[in-house]
């Protein structure tokens, strides 16, 4: 490279750190905490001298990278332990509670801290005929590409890593399809058949349900007319009378969409009714049966990450990202109302994991093909439909635009529920 | 419709969530180091030794006849005898039992002629080591009747109604065994004498 292209660079970097650190939008007058993270982050890198392009776009990467490993990751940490605490309580159990720092249980909160201490000093256990390198590699790759997710998520206002992305969506879902490939790298090189049974239904689960999550985000950007998350999220805002937000979810289209995207999101994080790969009952513990001790830990934390991932993009899609509730609410800082929206969306997740039975291999196939994926085009119909009528005016245009939209979201999905419901009674029990 | 059963369960849930903080009758979990399951009354494990008074080991009931120790199926009983120098009676110089062998059939309590053996109900006998922490000697197994009355009040009333009755039966008998002991000596048929023809006191 010459030192043309070298200039060239460090513009480059300069600018996407410009555009990192200085609040876009800034319409509304910025409160303090607002602006905190991005004032924070200034201060950092404003101890380097400022021709040092390269050495600032490192330090900026570096922070962005460091807090959000320590957000998530105690988050994850603390959602280990909700999750066992609230199902616990879903199943009229106590869950956790034992664990104790110096004498002090806050109802066993520090139960992370004793399943890392517990993780880290197992044993590895590596079989004697497994392919010792991708073995070893498939945990550090579901973490490190769950975690790419977290580059592209709106957490606030002027909260976004890489807030220059304009095809942040794009890249989302291809960071997120690699996650299949990790999972296909542990099930392999365990050489255990339960492993690679495992891996054959992730593989088939992770194609089939990442067909009706593209399709249900494509409405949010046909709206939004950006690929940008920031850009979707930015088009959510706004209050009908101060109180009733203009997220994508109070749309005919939005809801449907919101709905087979929760679903499609839930197969692929491999949770509950969809964690058939990890089919405790069948196939000992999936594809990681033979992991033990830290690298069961690593993937257990990459679930969590990519499920944290999801449920964010899925807040910024449908839920208004970091848009508050009501105009009056809105002191509260953004990234503050995103948390709180993403930690709702997870602790619905545990809920259904609470309730629902695991699906058999074909009613998994069954439910993707069959019912989210046309539901999922019919969805695009009604958003097409809803769009070019945006522009009617009144109380009897708007009526009916409402019901013809939501006729187009409930009438295929009731005939739908009937075809495949057919012959599906309730089932009269014949004295074995 | 497709989906209205998935309603209906996750309301289920939801008022599992609900009701588990406000109602704790729907907790079932009994959280053991701090609350203890209840016991039923004829629960039993390994035995124990009863002892009267104040002073364990010396208010045995035990006798040493080593009955237990025969019947005992799988032996777990070792018992080695001595006499009482002060009152001349049988007690045990050793009284071992190895709990980790001992499989609980009472078969010892029902041979026992002295309601000396009882089974006990003490159930936190975790020990670091395998054999010589659960080989417990007899002031381990030495516990009041007190205690005996406390986990097994029905039996324990039983075995007392044994004992007072033994106890009643022994003193007739030995108030039979002095009456006639005065009986005979009230009619002596030759009132034996001495030598200076004077008859002789009891
Ligand atoms: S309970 Fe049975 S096994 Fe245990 S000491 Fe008594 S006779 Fe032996
Ligand atoms: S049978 Fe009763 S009195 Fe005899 S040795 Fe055993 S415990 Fe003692």
């Amino acid at each position: 490279m010459t030192v043309d292209s070298y200039t060239a660079l460090a513009k480059h970097f300069a600018a996407i750190v410009a555009e990192t650190t200085t609040p876009t939008g800034a319409a509304a007058p910025a409160p303090f905490l607002e602006t905190l993270p991005a004032d924070v982050l200034n201060w950092v890198v404003n101890f380097l001298p400022d021709d040092a392009h390269w050495l600032r776009w490192f330090l900026t990467s570096i922070v962005a990278i460091v807090a959000i490993l320590t957000v998530f990751g105690l988050t994850f940490a603390f959602l280990t332990v909700t999750e066992r605490k609230l199902l616990g309580r879903f199943q009229n159990r106590y869950g956790p509670n034992r664990v104790r720092i110096f004498g002090v249980r806050v109802f066993g909160f520090f139960q992370p801290f004793a399943d890392a201490v517990k993780a880290l000093t197992k044993e590895d256990i590596v079989p004697t005929a497994a392919d010792k390198v991708l073995h070893l590699a498939a945990p550090a790759a579901t973490v490190a590409f769950s975690l790419l997710g977290f580059a592209v998520l709106p957490y606030g206002r002027h909260l976004t890593a890489l807030a220059g992305m304009d095809a942040a969506l794009l890249y989302f879902f291809a960071a997120g399809a690699a996650s299949e490939l990790a999972i296909f790298m542990a099930g392999w090189s365990s050489l255990n058949k339960y492993s690679l049974i495992a891996a054959m239904r992730a593989l088939a689960q992770l194609i089939s349900y990442e067909l009706p999550l593209l399709l249900v985000a494509v409405p949010a950007v046909m709206v939004a007319g950006t690929l940008s998350l920031s850009g979707i999220v930015e088009a959510q805002g706004g209050w009908l009378g101060g109180v009733v937000p203009h997220w994508n979810i109070f749309t005919p289209w939005g809801f449907a969409g919101a709905i087979i995207f929760y679903i499609a999101a839930l197969a692929e994080c491999n949770r509950c009714p969809f964690d058939l790969p990890e089919g405790e009952s069948e196939i000992i513990a999936g594809y990681l049966t033979e992991y033990s001790g830290f690298k069961y830990a690593l993937f257990f934390m990459g679930e969590y990450f990519g499920m944290a991932a999801l449920s964010g993009l899925g807040v910024a899609l449908f839920l208004g990202g970091w848009q508050a509730p009501c105009e009056f609410l809105q002191f509260v800082p953004s990234y503050v109302w995103f948390y709180v929206k993403l930690v709702v969306v997870i602790l619905s997740f545990m809920w259904m994991r609470a309730t629902l039975l695991r699906l058999r291999m074909d009613q998994l196939m069954r439910l993707a093909w069959k019912c989210l994926v046309p539901l999922a085009l019919v969805n695009l119909a009604t958003v097409v439909f809803w769009e070019r009528t945006a522009g009617w005016d009144g109380p009897a245009l708007q009526a009916v635009r409402w019901l013809a939209a939501l006729a187009l979201v409930v009438v295929p999905f009731v005939l739908l529920g009937k075809t495949l419901s057919a012959g599906f009674g309730p089932r009269k029990y014949r004295y074995a | 419709m497709l989906g209205t059963g998935i309603l209906k369960g996750l309301y289920v849930t939801a008022k599992n969530l609900a009701g588990s903080y406000h109602d704790p009758e729907r907790l079932t979990t009994i959280q053991y180091p701090e609350e203890t399951a209840h016991i039923p009354e004829n629960y039993r494990n390994y035995p124990f030794l009863v002892f009267d008074g104040a002073e364990a080991v010396a208010g045995l009931r035990c006798t040493a006849c080593k009955m237990c120790e025969k019947e005992c199926p799988p032996q777990c009983i070792y018992i080695v005898g001595e006499r009482d120098p002060a009152t001349k009676k049988m007690r045990p110089k050793v009284f071992d039992l190895d709990i980790s062998v001992c499989m609980g059939c009472g078969i010892c309590v029902e041979v026992c002629p002295f309601e000396s053996i009882k089974m006990d109900q003490h159930f936190e006998v975790a020990a670091t080591e395998r054999f010589e922490e659960l080989l417990l000697h007899r002031e381990q197994l030495a516990k009041p009747d007190s205690y005996y009355h406390k986990i097994h009040p029905t039996e324990a009333a039983v075995s007392d109604g044994v004992l007072a009755a033994e106890k009643r039966k022994a003193e007739e008998r030995a108030a039979k065994a002095a009456a006639a002991a005065a009986a005979k000596a009230a009619t002596p048929p030759v009132p034996p004498t001495t030598a200076s023809g004077e008859p002789v006191s009891a």
